[in-house]
């Protein structure tokens, strides 16, 4: 291999010379420093570590990213140290001149474990001073993680230029973790540190305090009631987790029950195919943003605001016809309702099957609906968010419909006394179709919320009919607060019961609960009172 | 029973119904043993299974048509009870596996020493005793209808309240039987059983056997549905069925009479349940799956509620177009008959197949009876001003 062996020799030469040329660059604490790493002993290269990351030179931050990465080599013969880059390039180590090639005779710069740490130390405060926020907040973090004292300096130089709040925050705590398993602190400067590290209260925390060894008995003593307040608090939080999880889970399944509490809880109707009519409302927002997929992509973040007004009318649709073409046969049979709905539940997942074929659909959430925030201590992502907020707004549209406008009026009084409405001049029957139809767009709409958190497939309905069913009875037939209060305790307890029994155990819990719960109150939560129950 | 009670609660349908599941019971097992394999009137083994199947089906059918055409309690539950008779039977067959289990442990079924049990939990215990396992079919289902209908009618929960409650409790079993920790195999259930009662579960005799015992279970469970609804507690279920309220204000209570009708009812689906599993060789939780249980009851609106010959008829009749769709190129379209059926049967025949015939031959009886009255009244002119009167 004549050509290999002539490109070698030309690096040789070539690197000797350089090394010739750069000879007087070596002076200086940080180029001695940097010499050293070509040792290849673990204490001087703890030792240039330390000293590269304090200098403060705009080199140091390369050299020992280059170190952790194995990308430092160091050629024993010259002690010359080079960083080669991710590219190929290198450059010398002490000058930052670059170089065309690195000696054959530089290896890289070997660590241990110790050695790995104080890296990460070292990388830790030399980004604490970097233009970018983020970068420097998540440097402020794994400096309170590793809390090495040898970062002491870097974090009070930091601190000295920080003027973000949270950055500021954050450095205070690493300083305050790193003062706490600092041996000679003193008393008080130890105290300041549990009392820096109270204020931040979490898990973290917990184990710095639980794991900080021997203290002076104030310390300890400060450092335990501290341990107890944080548990509290975090305690609490886990309960605000749990409240907040119960409360989103609540809001699904009010928003799944909510057009069954039109059809079931005011009409009477007993629809199987309540279920299904999630689902065509989940399937119509994937054939809206299919659309805008492939036709005006730029839509794309208002497909669910256009999905909504169309899954109710394409769901409400659908239910009028049900309604006219089945149910209306059906009236004062409710088992026979059922039978018959749970039939038509069949037929309509089988055609969507048949249409969209067996497998999940997929459908993406919009960019407003993606993400998530902090608040305290739980993680709160946008989609269960708005679908809170949103379940509680058609809830209040629902309910001022039924109370302002005449079509809500008119449903009341067929459902209060039909004989006597007719009489008034309502035209039952057409009263009859737009109630249904209602409670089917309602499912609609309640079907493009649920897209965005479950799979959309044409099984959809089927898990949701049993919980709707559930909610609904639990909160009592015909009335509407009912299924509210009824949906949110469900969430509720669920999410509360799941941490101590499992999710399986727990959900069987409830439904055990519930069945238990109908013995006492036959009519659920909120029961119509008055001759209108025994009709 | 006295035979006089029988003779009097058997109608003409009873009859020709016992009649041919009897002859069927004694003929289609004659037929697969005895008969050479390339007779045309030879029953291949693999019918017998399916048509034992169909028999079991029928007796679950006639348990929900006691209740719900006899009592007004539908339930949505009864698969439920279908399910724990069969996993009672599934439990003993599990055990009779023995040592020839793929672990070859002689105590734990395979699945058990899969999932680290280090003992055999404590209800299983008893279970390699045949008339304990068979005390169970009947036990198990017939303690949880006792209970939950104990609670349930007593605290006058009805009608479609009660269907969703029966149909969260088999939701929960459902839940609860998928479970690997329960005990009871999880997701893959009980399978894999090698005999019953030191017969083996695959041979043709053990078949022919299970098949002529579904036949007589059936005939068993006919004749007690048959003396319940003829007798005078069947009409005072009959009454609970049409005016609950006014059946209570005439001092009849009306808990006890649904509780125990109820639990009747329970036990014999737990009976078809234990005769379908050695059938079909498997029992798995998704017998518990609630459009199961509300899939029998179609059987029965098809069949025709409140005839108890239509319940089974429906159950062999549906099942058999289930069979005989699924299998071809028809396959994609059978949920669309299935549900088809749901909504046609309650909207066109709300009294199914056995109702409609019988409203149609009283029919014509009542015009043949009219017509022989009418033709005796003009010869006779005697009878015409009786008539007017």
């Amino acid at each position: 291999m004549p050509a290999h062996l002539s490109a070698r020799l030309c690096s040789l030469v070539l690197s000797l010379f350089l090394i010739a040329f750069a000879l007087p660059a070596f002076a200086g604490p940080f180029e001695d420093a940097v010499a050293k790493f070509a040792n290849d002993d673990f204490s001087d290269t703890e030792e240039a570590i330390g000293v590269v990351a304090g200098s403060g030179n705009k080199l140091a931050f390369p050299i020992i990213s280059a170190l952790q990465d194995g990308r430092l080599m160091a050629d024993p013969d010259s002690k010359k140290v080079y960083v080669t880059g991710a590219d190929g390039k290198s450059i010398d180590a002490a000058t930052g001149e670059a170089v065309a090639s690195v000696p054959d005779s530089a290896s890289a710069v070997r660590l241990n474990n110790r050695l790995r740490r104080s890296v990460d130390a070292a990388l830790g405060s030399l980004t604490l001073q970097s233009p970018d926020v983020e970068t420097r907040l998540q440097a402020a973090q794994s400096v309170f993680k590793s809390h090495e004292e040898t970062a002491l300096e870097a974090v009070d130089a930091a601190l000295a230029k920080e003027t973000n709040r949270s950055v500021k925050t954050a450095l205070g705590e690493a300083r305050a973790a790193i003062l706490l398993f600092k041996s000679d602190a003193t008393e008080v400067e130890k105290l300041e540190a549990v009392a820096t590290l109270k204020a931040r209260g979490d898990q973290e925390v917990l184990a710095l305090l639980t794991g900080m060894g021997d203290q002076p008995a104030s310390v300890t003593k400060a450092a335990a009631s501290a341990i107890g307040s944080i548990q509290n608090s975090l305690a609490v939080w886990s309960m605000v987790q749990n409240a907040w999880y119960g409360l989103s889970l609540g809001s699904v399944l009010l928003l799944a029950a909510i057009g069954l509490a039109i059809t079931f809880g005011v009409m009477g109707v007993i629809n199987m195919a309540h279920g299904e009519m999630v689902m065509i409302g989940a399937y119509t927002t994937f054939v809206v943003q299919e659309v805008i997929r492939t036709r005006y992509p730029g839509l794309f973040d208002y497909s669910l605001l256009i999905a909504v007004p169309l899954a109710f009318v394409v769901a409400g649709a659908i239910g009028v016809l049900i309604e006219r073409s089945i149910i209306r046969f059906l009236y004062g049979r409710p088992l026979e309702t059922l039978l018959a709905t749970w039939g038509l539940s069949l037929v309509l997942q089988q055609a969507v099957r048949t249409m969209f074929g067996p497998t999940n659909r997929e459908v993406g959430n919009p960019s407003w609906m993606s993400g998530a925030f902090e608040l305290g201590q739980i993680t709160i992502t946008y989609n269960r968010l708005w679908i809170l907020c949103f379940t509680l707004a058609v809830f209040a549209i629902l309910l001022a419909m039924l109370r302002y406008t005449v079509l809500g009026l008119e449903m009341r009084a067929v459902t209060q006394n039909r004989r006597m409405a007719a009489s008034m001049g309502i035209a039952t029957s057409r009263v009859d179709a737009l109630t249904f139809g209602l409670g089917s767009g309602i499912a609609g709409i309640a079907g493009v919320a649920l897209s965005q958190i479950d799979n959309v497939s044409p099984n959809l309905g089927q898990s949701y009919i049993i919980d709707s069913f559930m909610v609904v009875v639990f909160g009592g037939v015909g009335n509407l607060w009912g299924t509210l209060v009824g949906a949110f305790t469900l969430g509720i307890a669920n999410k509360f019961l799941e941490p101590v029994a499992g999710a399986v155990l727990g959900k069987i819990a409830i439904l055990v609960l519930i069945i238990l719960f109908i013995q006492k109150r036959p009519r659920g939560l909120f029961a119509l009172k008055g001759r209108a129950v025994e009709a | 029973m006295t035979p006089h009670m029988l003779t009097r609660s058997l109608d003409r349908g009873a009859t020709v119904f016992l009649a041919v599941v009897a002859a069927c019971g004694i003929l289609i097992p004659l037929s697969n043993l005895l008969l050479p394999a390339d007779s045309f009137l030879q029953v291949p083994t693999y019918l017998v299974a399916l048509w034992g199947k169909y028999v079991c089906y029928a007796i679950l059918a006639l348990s929900i048509d006691l209740i719900w055409g006899y009592c007004g309690i539908l339930s949505l539950g009864h698969g439920a009870f279908f399910a724990l008779g069969g996993y009672a039977m599934g439990m003993y067959l599990m055990r009779q596996i023995g040592t020839r289990g793929v672990y070859g442990n002689p105590i734990l079924p395979d699945f058990m020493v899969f999932l680290n049990y280090s003992k055999l939990p404590w209800y299983w215990y008893g279970f390699d005793m045949f008339w304990f396992a068979a005390l169970m079919v009947l036990v198990v289902p017939g303690l949880l209808a006792f209970c939950f209908g104990w609670l349930a009618f007593r605290s006058r929960v009805t009608g479609v309240y009660l269907s969703i409650i029966t149909q969260a409790m088999t939701y929960a079993l459902l839940l609860a039987f998928f479970r690997n920790d329960f005990g009871f195999g999880g997701n893959n259930g009980l399978t894999d059983f090698k005999d019953i009662l030191g017969f083996n579960v695959q041979a043709e005799g053990t078949r022919a056997a299970l098949f002529a015992l579904s036949c007589l279970a059936l005939i068993g469970g006919f004749l007690i549905c048959r003396s319940i609804v003829s007798s005078k507690l069947g009409k005072v279920l009959i009454a609970v069925r049409d005016a609950e309220s006014r059946t209570r204000f005439l001092g009849y209570r009306v808990e006890s009479y649904k509780l125990f009708v109820f639990t009747v009812s329970a036990c014999m689906a737990g009976v078809a349940g234990a005769l379908y599993v050695p059938q079909v060789g498997i029992i798995n939780p998704s017998e518990f799956a609630p459009g199961n249980s509300i899939e029998a009851v179609i059987w029965v609106a098809v069949g025709g509620r409140g005839t108890l010959v239509g319940a089974a008829l429906g159950a062999v009749v549906v099942n058999y177009a289930k069979t005989f769709f699924t299998s071809g190129v028809l396959a994609p379209y059978w949920l669309f008959m299935l549900g088809a059926l749901f909504i046609l049967v309650t909207l066109l025949l709300p009294k199914g197949i056995v109702g409609t015939f019988n409203a149609w031959w009283d029919q014509s009886k009542e015009k043949r009876n009219a017509a022989t009255m009418a033709s005796a009244a003009a010869e006779d002119g005697v009878a015409e001003p009786k008539m007017a009167e």
